[in-house]
Order: C-alpha cells, then structure tokens, then sequence
C-alpha cells in the first residue's frame, strides 16, 4: 500500500503570474520541515501537493502532525496511491479507511474525476464504492446529510488516490513568499503571537530579544529561546539576536525622568531593531502592542516608539483583546511558557506612575539626555554586540 | 570562582558519598531481595546505611524507613497517621509555615472533610504555645509540626507539642518535618515525644532522591503505596541502592552536630555582622534561628535581581526557597514583612564545607550590588 499525503493549496491557487513562486516556496517550506524524517518525493499538480515517502519506515503520523503547522496550506489528508482501476480501488478502499469505517456508523462517498477518460462518471465511482463498503461493513448505512466519515476517491491524471476526511492547515502564505521582518521578542504572551501571525501572511521571522543582566535572569533568555521553537514550527528556522542591554537601561534609569524610562527604553530598543535589521535585510519590524493594553500601549506611546523607527513597525494584534490573543497562545502552545515568571526587559525599572500622554519633544528630549552619555555610535556598537542564535 | 550558598535547596555530594553509590551501580549491584551472594552484599549494604541514620538520631534501626525523598516521608507519614487514627477523630494541627508537601497534603485531607487547625506564624516565624494548646483537643488525630524552617531558619517549639497532646488527652501522632533539620540540630525523636521524623539525605550532602522516615516502634501507621513488601511494606519497591548507599555515607561523613553548628554559626555570624553595616540590608531571620539558613532584604533590589547579580560572580543563593518559583512568600508574610521586603527576600544557606573567605567575598558583592542594583 503507498501512502501518500495529500496537500490542498490555500490562497496561493489564486496568485495568478505568481502562482509558480508560491507553490515553488511551499514546497521548499514542506521539504525543510520534514527533511529529517527520511526522503520524500515532491508531486505538485492541480493546486494539491503529494508528499510520498520514498523509503521504508518513515514516520508518516509525525510528517503529518508537522505538516498540520506549515502556512499555505488550506487543507491535507492522509491518502493512499493506487492503479486507477475499479478492482484497485475498492480494495484499497477497505483496507486503508478500515479502522474509520469500523468506528463509525454512517458514511458517504464523494468521488472527483479529473481524468475524464476513466470510463465511470463520478456518482457511478461514489456508487459502486458504497456498495462494496456496505458489503464489507455491515453495521455501516449510508448518510448523505450527515455521515460519521466522508470517504473520498479522486481520479486524477496519473493515479488514483482514496482518503478519509481532510483536515483543516494552518492557512495563510507559505513562509519567506513576503520577505523578512524582524519580530522584538520579550517573552510575554504577545510577542510569540505577533510572529506566528505575521509568518501567516508570508513573511519570514528574524527575531531580535534584550537581556539585561543581572536584572533579567538567564532563564528569561532560554525562555526567549523555547518560545520561538515553538513559533518556528509555523514559521520555519529563526534567527535571534540577543542585544545586551543592561547599560544603557541603566543609563535611562540615571538619566530620564521616571515616568518616560519605558517610552525611552522602547524607543533605544526601536533604534537598534532597526540597525539590525538594515543588516538583515528586514522590511519592518513587528511587535506584540496591543492598544491600550499597557501604559506604553496607548496611541500616544505608540506615536513616541513609531517615531524612532525608520522603518514601518508592523502590529498584527493592535485590535485584539488579552483573551483572543491568548487563545491563539494556546493554539501555537506559547502560553504556558510565556507566563513562566522570569524579570524580563520589559518589567526592570517599571515606573511606578508612566505617562500616559507623553510628549514626543520631551521624550525625544530625555532619549538624547541618554545617549549623551555614550559615544555617538553606541546603538551600533550595541547591536554589533548581539549574540546570534538559529533557532528551530 | 564558585561559592554555593544555596545548601538549604541542595548541596553537593561529598566524595565517600558519590563513591559508595558508583559502587553500589558498578560493583554491588545485588537487590537486596535476592538471596545470592549479590543480593546478600547489597542487603548488607542497604542495612550499614539505615544504622547510620540511625546512630546519627539516637534511635534503633527498625524505626528507619528509607523513602525516595522529604516528599514521600512526608506524605506517607500524613495519610498513614489519619488512615489510622480517623476512628478516634477529625482534627489535625499544623502550622502555617510547612513546606509545600506538608501543606498540599494537608489541603487534600481538607477537602475530604477533616479538619485542619492552621496556626499562625507570629514575627518570627514560630507558633504560639497557647494557640498550640487550644487547638489541640481530643479529637485530635495528628500534629505536624516542622522542625526548622526552610525560608528563615526558625526553630519551631516541636518540644510543646507532645506535651499538648499529652495535656489534651488526644489520641494523636507527632510528625514532624525535620528536612532542614537532619544533621544540623540534635534531635532525639524519643526525647521529643516525636511519632514520626522526615529526613532528606540531599540536604546533607547526600544524593538526590533518597530520605527517610523515622516511626516509632509500635506506632503502625497504613502504607499509601502497595507493592513487593520492601522496608517492612511501608515503602515498596525495589529499594534505590545507589541513593542510599550514598546516604549512609553521607551521614556518617557528616561528624559531629554540634562541631558543625558551631562552625556554621560562626560563617553566620560573620555575615550577620557584615550586613548589618550595609545599608537598606534587613535580616530577616530570627537571632535565634538555625545558623545554616539565613534570610535578609536589600530593599529595592528584587529578589530576582539580586540572585542574578550574585550568580554573574559565582555566588549562588536562593530567591525565596527554591520549591516555589514566582510566589510571594507566604511564610514571610505570615510573618508580618512589609510586600517591598518580601519582594526582595533572599535565602542564604550554609554549609560545614563553606569558609570564612566565602562569607568576606559573599559581603563584598552584596555592597556592590547595593552600589550599582538599588532603585
């Protein structure tokens, strides 16, 4: 028997000119998820993409499972390939869906025919196909409103294949179709989702985290880290850039009036973002702001930090409320390390009273007051300072 | 540079310690159940290490039970003792400030109906004698009582407690948490009225998941696991040869109590001292407490911050105590501290191998994280 998965093009059937890009980077998204499991053949035609273990052994239920996460993908199923034969297919039919036809207590057949030289018409395949499964399991009836199992049989140019019920993908653009972003990454709730919903649209992740020792602990870093392994089964292998950022948060707390340390700190964190991603190639740089969320979250922080970025800063759940961000932190399984209770950059020197309202002048003001501090270069300095990781 | 002052979480194995548990894994590897001349190796091995324990209470081997760790000792010694008593009644009496696997089992009998006198914890983090005699009555199936502490280092007053069950004429157990205390404090169970002792050997520079449970004789509480009758059919299982071996050893290596606690007390003493020429350092621990274990805040330096900063210079204590990452202190707050103190409360705890050197080098950073950390 050669199983087979089956992949259902999302959105990117509906490319035009460009379709041949799309599916070129999901097929490349789909090797560099599941290359280690052992050598597969890639079969693009008619918006679907067969994945077909060519040697023995592979674990297909773990290709399956890490398929279900790979972005430009509307739906897959497991399948089996046969000779596109009656005989063939009714046989394989009771074999391979055995286990779900015996579990289940109705079902109904729904055949496509691409080829339209096989000499049977769709509902003649549907019929047939439900006569034998009748026939070789007894307890089933047939339900054509509302049946346990939906047995599929597609007829296509060069074989037949025979599946259960789909499965819904994860949606969205294959990974790296829309370029690069560089994703600020603290290790709260927010952040992870940001990148997973951005790398939904296409974008690859380069990922870019502030640690300040002693204040932030070592293990806020290694949770940074099994953060983004997480999102990186979405949205592929991570870079991250570890800024050390100590001195200068240190120097903000010396220099800046209380109420502003975080708009400051926001700002500085903006400015070296930007620097690497200039590097990096990037587009923009995403956040996990959501308005209104925290004191360095209203429109007029948000104004103050937009203002020191050259480049645009992308906010996927500006809109959203905590617990529909949370529930996609679940979904992605962030959450529970997200609320690990490690000091990160964003909770040392906490004002106790923050602006609400800030004053761009004035925090642009206290920002220089800062920077005054160090030599003209210290933002590149410090960005050069990172420690790079891969990461997934 | 490596000063580990964090004994109360863990400590390291010494070396006759970690050499008797290789042996036991490479060399006598017997079980103890088989009647071969490895199995009779391994028998005599597991029984040389329960009269080291032994020795070092004062009580006779058949009182000593090995367990897998403080956690089983004291989860067993709590459901066995009401399994048994809850004919003659309902109460059972702690306090407020028992390490977790005192306080969860306890919140479990709880919710099946019994019910749990919790005594406060006064400014220094013991009961009140009083409190203790009124909540002790004759219903009374159990009391629990922890010998030290393990965030302060208190010494709780365990010696009232068999006089109130005496007094009150209950028919209660003593059990008595002495994880913090094995081996630092001379504790005869006998002398104490003491039914049942928790003791943990990774504590006392023994290997990681292996304690012991002290029952008196006579006192026959239920088992709560069942299995191929290993120590006496309290705690089945294949007995865990490598740890214990290493406990035995560790135990006798261990010397003199009271040598120690001088010794401790001095490094205690040192710090003690130091700190208080620090400003905005509190001392959080009673004067009176066990000198191995010592809790003090450097206000507006958070917990956190602190042990990070002393980690970067190899010196390693602990936020709190280690078993309850990211919580406020409840024994802290029972004791009445201010939240800025809490949330700025450190253990540092000691050992008999730590120096005077560390204890200079340890006061040295904590004025420099004063310096270049505090708000």
């Amino acid at each position: 028997m050669r199983e087979t998965i089956l992949i259902k093009n999302g959105e990117i059937a509906l490319k035009g000119l460009n379709r041949k890009n799309f599916e070129d980077a999901l097929v490349k998204n789909i090797r560099d998820r599941i290359y280690d499991l052992g050598e597969f053949k890639y079969i693009k035609s008619q918006s679907t993409v067969m994945v077909e273990p060519l040697s023995p052994g592979i674990d297909l239920d773990e290709a399956f499972e890490r398929l279900k996460k790979v972005f430009g993908i509307a739906a897959l199923s497991r399948a089996v390939a046969c000779e596109k034969d009656m005989n063939e297919i009714l046989h394989y039919t009771c074999v391979f869906l055995k286990d779900s036809l015996m579990a289940a207590k109705t079902f109904k057949v729904e055949a496509k025919r691409s080829d339209k030289k096989f000499p049977l018409k769709s509902p003649e395949i549907s019929a047939e196909t439900g006569a034998k499964i009748l026939e070789e399991f007894p307890h089933l009836t047939v339900d054509v409103h509302n049946p346990d199992i939906i047995v599929m049989v597609e007829i296509r140019d060069r074989e037949a294949f025979i599946h259960g019920e789909q499965v819904k993908g994860a949606g969205g653009i294959p990974v790296g179709t829309g370029g690069k972003a560089m994703l600020l990454i603290s290790g709260g709730i927010d952040s992870p989702v940001a990148g997973y919903m951005i790398a939904k649209r296409g974008i690859s992740i380069t990922a870019v985290h502030f640690a300040s020792p002693p204040y932030t602990s070592e293990l806020a870093e290694q949770k940074v880290h099994r953060l983004l392994k997480k999102v990186s089964e979405y949205s592929g292998r991570i870079k991250l850039y570890t800024v050390p950022f100590t001195e200068l948060q240190e120097a903000i707390r010396a220099h800046c009036p209380e109420e502003l340390f975080t708009l400051v700190m926001r700002r500085l964190m903006m400015k070296i973002s930007c620097v690497l991603a200039e590097k990096e190639d990037c587009k923009a740089l995403v956040t996990g702001e959501s308005l209104g969320q925290v004191a360095s979250q209203t429109l007029g922080a948000l104004q103050c930090t937009d203002d020191a970025s050259v480049l645009p800063v992308l906010r996927p759940l500006i809109g959203m409320d905590k617990d529909e961000i949370v529930t996609i932190s679940r979904k992605i399984e962030t959450f529970d390390i997200s609320i690990e209770p490690f000091e990160d950059c964003c909770t040392v020197f906490t004002p106790r009273h923050p602006r609400l309202k800030p004053d761009l002048k004035r925090v642009i003001q206290a920002e220089e007051k800062v920077l005054s501090a160090f030599p003209e270069d210290i933002l590149i300095k410090t960005a050069e300072a990172s420690k790079v990781l891969e990461i997934g | 540079m490596n000063i580990y002052l964090d004994t109360s979480a863990t400590t390291a194995v010494c070396k006759v310690a970690a050499d008797a548990a290789y042996s036991v894994m490479t060399e006598f590897y017997g079980n103890p159940s088989s009647i071969h001349k490895k199995g009779i190796e391994a028998r005599n091995i597991l029984e040389n290490s329960r009269e080291s324990v032994a020795s070092l209470l004062g009580v006779s081997p058949e009182e000593i039970y090995f367990t897998h760790g403080g956690t089983e000792s004291n989860n067993t010694a709590i459901f066995g003792a009401v399994n048994k008593g809850k004919r003659y009644g309902n109460r059972i009496v702690t306090t407020s400030v028992e390490h977790p696997s005192v306080k969860e089992p306890m919140k479990v009998l709880e919710a099946q109906g019994y019910e749990v006198i919790w005594l406060k914890a006064d400014k220094y983090g013991d009961f009140s004698v009083e409190e203790l005699y009124n909540a002790v009555d004759k219903r009374t199936i159990l009391v629990s009582i922890m010998a030290v502490n393990n965030e302060v280092g208190t010494i709780l007053k365990t010696e009232q407690a068999a006089a109130a069950i005496r007094a009150a004429g209950a028919p209660a157990l003593l059990h008595v948490d002495g994880v913090q205390a094995f081996g630092k404090l001379k504790i005869n169970p006998s002398r104490f009225g003491i039914d049942l002792m928790s003791m943990s050997a990774h504590k006392l520079h023994g290997p990681k998941g292996v304690g012991a449970l002290y029952i008196k004789k006579g006192t026959g509480i239920l088992p709560i696991s069942f299995g191929g009758g290993q120590e006496r059919a309290m705690f089945p299982g294949t007995e865990a040869m490598p740890a214990i071996a290493g406990f035995g050893a560790a135990v006798k290596a261990c010397g003199d109590i009271e040598h120690n606690f001088y010794k401790v007390a001095n490094l205690n003493g040192i710090l003690r001292s130091g700190l208080g020429s620090i400003r905005d350092v509190y001392i959080n621990s009673p004067a009176n407490a066990l000198p191995y274990i010592l809790n003090i805040s450097v206000k507006g330096i958070p917990s956190q911050v602190l042990v990070n900063f002393l980690s970067e210079r190899g010196i390693y204590i602990s936020a709190g105590s280690a078993c309850k990452k990211g919580k406020r202190s409840e024994v802290l707050t029972a004791m009445g501290l201010p939240p800025a103190l809490i949330d700025s409360a450190v253990r540092i705890s000691l050992s008999r191998f730590n120096t005077e050197n560390e204890m200079y080098a340890t006061l040295n950073a904590i004025e420099d994280a004063v310096k270049r950390l505090r708000l």
